[in-house]
């Protein structure tokens, strides 16, 4: 190997700057995508240049990750152009992006956990021969690692490093395998506070070589502390471009969640319970999250019958922990937990179902229902006790019929019941969900993301029939990533950042600005624990 | 026991643990891949009746051993494009292929039912031209005795020092990253099968063509299932699969020499020696296969948007 492959790629860059210091290395016009579901990216431009960090900011789902997706051919676009230093090129495959000297730093980490740390690396190399020196793919990992801090013991398996190792090893694989522009998919994510200030260094480090980074983000603080150009989008548009000088907290927050407050005229609460014990009760609750997962941190949360509480914040912050811990499927490694006043640490989830504890997960598909089995099935499945006779020989399935079609038309929802679950739209299988879920009067009900995929009058409906459950004394964990829904539905408000509640207000107490700020880490969360 | 005795358990061992140790290869490669053959009972059946058919035809066992080669490789691709192209169920895919071997290799048998065959040469192993005839005929050794240690490190070199073998292994372990490396992983599985195909169709030459002579039906006898066990009993690793081959075979013919010298237990009892030693071997290692399978193995690959 000559010694040129083992130094950063950095001269061509440097001319190519000095030329012309405003010519981009990349960029992107028009770029339109569709999903069946929704406009993922719709006419966005994009310019990166060498030597700069680009932050893409954005809330979950406004599209920067599937931006990022067509840059790295995973996608193809449906209209628009990409020119890499001013010619125009087409990405069809992730090796296409390669070759462009492209790399991508994926939220899951794409390594593989049985190879080693050097067999990872050598996978992407371009230019090892048919016989793979280990060896010298480990010297050549050393070099990069000593030149910007990113040691890792090369000849290790995977599986035996911690996430931040893994992080520098992806890095490193990109860094080798010759890209000159770094895409990082929310790099942070999944690191300890002092790994997230060591990644920071090394983009400058990385920056002042001459390489072009793209920071995907929803963090405002780490925007702020290294990027030098911020695009933010909204809803698959570029809401604005900015130049970090131009740039502060306030603005980049308006920019991300939108101008325009939540405007909805709440309903007074309809259950003024005397003396009621929370449904729900947790006391300083903390969990042990394993891998990518986060774990919550000394959660204290009372959900009263007749109340629904909202649960803002970024995905990825504790929400699905926080609904799984209150049905089971986590336990608590600190604190208590208690269901309808009574201890319920070691509570089964048939034992929570049972006690009326209704469940609507992150994701129907894969956790709420079985996509082979129909509709009708599908909603007998969670309450086994309710139609099982003869002592669990035959089920009694016109009581199950029944059910579905009083909670359908409670809904005002029509949907196959003999259609397989998988066949169902999103929406429809959503619906399934709701029907089953909130049809049988819950006392407690966990609703992530009620609304995801439906259209406005589903929605509407599955609001209603929160409000319906609220009014007929439940209590309700409202997960959702809709501030506008958030605001609409809650009595009260509570903020997950990291695993921890980072605020709790009534929503007619504070604003979406209040509440995103708080969301993006940017108040800093320790100091706004109330 | 006399030495004689033990001499001539080791020496069967070698014999009846080639084949099956060409058929274990074979299934590491594909399994490496993340492709589990069940078939590979029904691949060998046919790849011995093509190369016993071709060798009582054509009189040149080398002829039948390249038919056989090409058997393999065929019925592999066959069953490659139900999982592969048609990404149909592996399980399924697979019981299908062996259910399949057995009909098509007695229908290509039929007219070569006991038919004694040509055999490939046997040589002593150099160094031992001294011996006694008595001794030295328990080593001499056909080619493909010969050559089964080196193709398992050759196997090896393969998957574990060559770029072929990384993205073979990275495909087994999760195609998405495979492809994400600029790798095709269909064309790599079809690549591993080819490599395991041609493996299968050896383990059947050397039964038929050295070891039997002759084509009888199902005369595999499990064989391609106890390949299958021992992928597993070697944790997916080419080198330990020549221990794996070894201890099963030396298993069977202790069970046969036991047998023989009219020991007082129940010949079916000993019957079941080498798949009690085997069961025995997959409870041991049951335990840790989490981290030695391959992680998508069985898994389909149905590719990105």
């Amino acid at each position: 190997m000559t010694s040129s492959a083992v130094s950063p790629p950095v001269s061509a860059n440097r001319t190519a700057e000095s030329h012309d210091g405003k010519r981009p290395l990349l960029s992107l016009r028009g770029v339109t995508k569709r999903f069946p579901l929704v406009l993922a990216n719709d006419h966005i431009d994009l310019d990166i240049y060498a030597g700069e960090i680009h932050a893409l900011l954005g809330e979950n789902g406004a599209g920067k990750s599937t931006l990022m997706k067509i840059l790295y051919g995973f996608y193809r676009a449906d209209a628009g152009s990409l020119a890499l230093e001013g010619r125009p090129v087409q990405i069809h495959s992730p090796a296409d992006a390669r070759k462009l000297g492209l790399g991508m730093l994926f939220q899951d980490f794409s390594l593989i956990p049985a190879l080693s740390v050097a067999e990872n690396i050598a996978l992407f190399l371009q230019d090892v021969g048919p016989v793979v020196d280990l060896r010298q793919v480990e010297r050549r990992i050393e070099a990069f690692a000593a030149r910007y801090r990113l040691q890792v013991r090369a000849n290790v398996k995977v599986s035996e490093l911690s996430l931040g190792e893994q992080q520098k090893v992806e890095i490193l694989k990109l860094l080798l395998s010759g890209a000159r522009i770094l895409i990082l998919d929310e790099p942070t994510r999944v690191l300890a506070p002092h790994e997230v200030t060591a990644l920071l260094e090394v983009l400058v480090g990385l920056r002042s070589d001459g390489y072009a980074i793209i920071l995907i983000t929803h963090k405002i603080k780490e925007v702020l502390a290294c990027a030098d150009r911020i695009t933010i989008l909204r809803g698959g548009r570029v809401a604005g471009a900015m130049l970090r000088a131009e740039a502060d907290e306030k603005k980049l927050i308006a920019c991300m969640f939108g101008r325009e407050m939540p405007d909805v005229t709440r309903r007074p609460r309809s259950v003024t319970a005397e003396t009621p014990h929370p449904v729900l009760e947790l006391r300083a609750v903390s969990t042990r999250a394993e891998g990518a997962a986060t774990s919550l941190k000394e959660i204290n949360l009372a959900i009263y019958p007749g109340e629904i509480v909202g649960v803002a914040g970024i995905s990825g912050n504790g929400q699905r922990e926080l609904g799984d811990l209150v049905l089971g499927m986590i336990s608590c490694a600190q604190g208590e937990k208690f269901l309808f006043g009574k201890p319920a640490g070691r509570l089964s989830i048939r034992q929570a179902r049972r006690e009326g504890v209704a469940f609507i997960p992150e994701n129907p598909l894969a956790m709420a229902s079985v996509p082979f089995m129909t509709v009708l099935e599908n909603i007998a499945l969670t309450r086994p006790w309710r139609y099982a006779r003869r002592g669990g020989l035959t089920l009694d399935w016109a009581a199950i019929r029944r059910d579905a079609l009083a909670g359908l038309e409670k809904m005002a929802y029509q949907l196959p019941l003999y259609a397989p679950a998988r066949t169902l739209s999103g929406g429809n299988l959503q619906r399934m969900v709701i029907v089953r879920e909130l049809g049988l009067g819950p006392r407690l009900i966990l609703a992530s993301y009620v609304t995801r995929g439906l259209d406005v009058q589903s929605a509407v409906a599955a609001q209603q029939a929160l409000l319906d459950a609220r009014g007929a004394g439940a209590g309700v964990l409202l997960i959702s990533e809709d501030l506008e829904e958030l605001f609409a539905l809650s009595d009260r408000l509570i903020v997950l950042y990291e695993g921890r509640i980072v605020g709790t207000f009534r929503p007619e107490e504070t604003d979406a600005y209040q509440v995103g700020y708080l969301m993006t880490g940017a108040g800093g969360a320790h100091d706004s624990r109330r | 026991m006399t030495l004689l005795a033990i001499l001539g358990i080791i020496s069967s061992a070698i014999y009846s643990g080639t084949s099956l140790l060409y058929a274990t290869l074979g299934e590491v490669v594909g399994e490496r891949a993340g492709i589990v053959n069940l078939g590979l009972e029904g691949v060998m059946l046919v790849s011995a009746a093509v190369g016993v058919a071709v060798t009582s035809r054509t009189g040149n066992p080398y002829l039948g051993i390249l038919a056989a080669l090409l058997a393999g490789v065929l019925m592999n691709l066959l069953f490659g494009y139900l999982v592969i192209t048609r990404k149909a169920n592996q399980l399924a895919s697979g019981l299908a292929t062996m259910f399949l071997g057995f009909g098509v290799s007695a229908l290509i048998g039929k007219d070569v039912v006991g038919v004694r065959i040509a055999a490939l040469p046997r040589l002593l192993l150099p160094g031992l031209e001294g011996l006694p005839r008595v001794y030295s005929s328990l080593f001499r050794f056909d080619i493909l005795v010969f050559l089964a240690v080196p193709v398992a490190i050759l196997v090896w070199w393969l998957l574990f020092r060559t770029r072929w073998g990384l993205g073979v292994r990275a495909v087994g372990e999760n195609a998405d990253i495979a492809y994400a490396s600029g790798r095709n992983p269909l064309w790599l599985r079809y690549q591993a099968l080819l490599v395991a195909g041609l493996l299968s169709g050896l383990a059947a030459a050397h039964l038929t063509i050295a070891y039997t002579m002759t084509w009888t039906e199902y005369m595999t006898g499990g064989r391609g299932f106890i390949a299958v066990a021992l992928v597993i009993f070697s944790k997916w690793h080419p080198l330990r699969a020549i221990a794996g081959a070894l201890i099963f075979s030396a298993a069977v013919a202790l069970q046969l020499a036991l047998q023989a010298a009219g020991v007082q237990v129940s010949p079916f009892l000993l019957d079941t020696l080498p798949y009690v030693l085997t069961i025995l071997a997959l409870i041991a290692w049951g335990g840790t296969r989490r981290h030695s399978a391959p992680a998508s193995l069985g898994r389909v690959y149905l590719g990105t948007e």
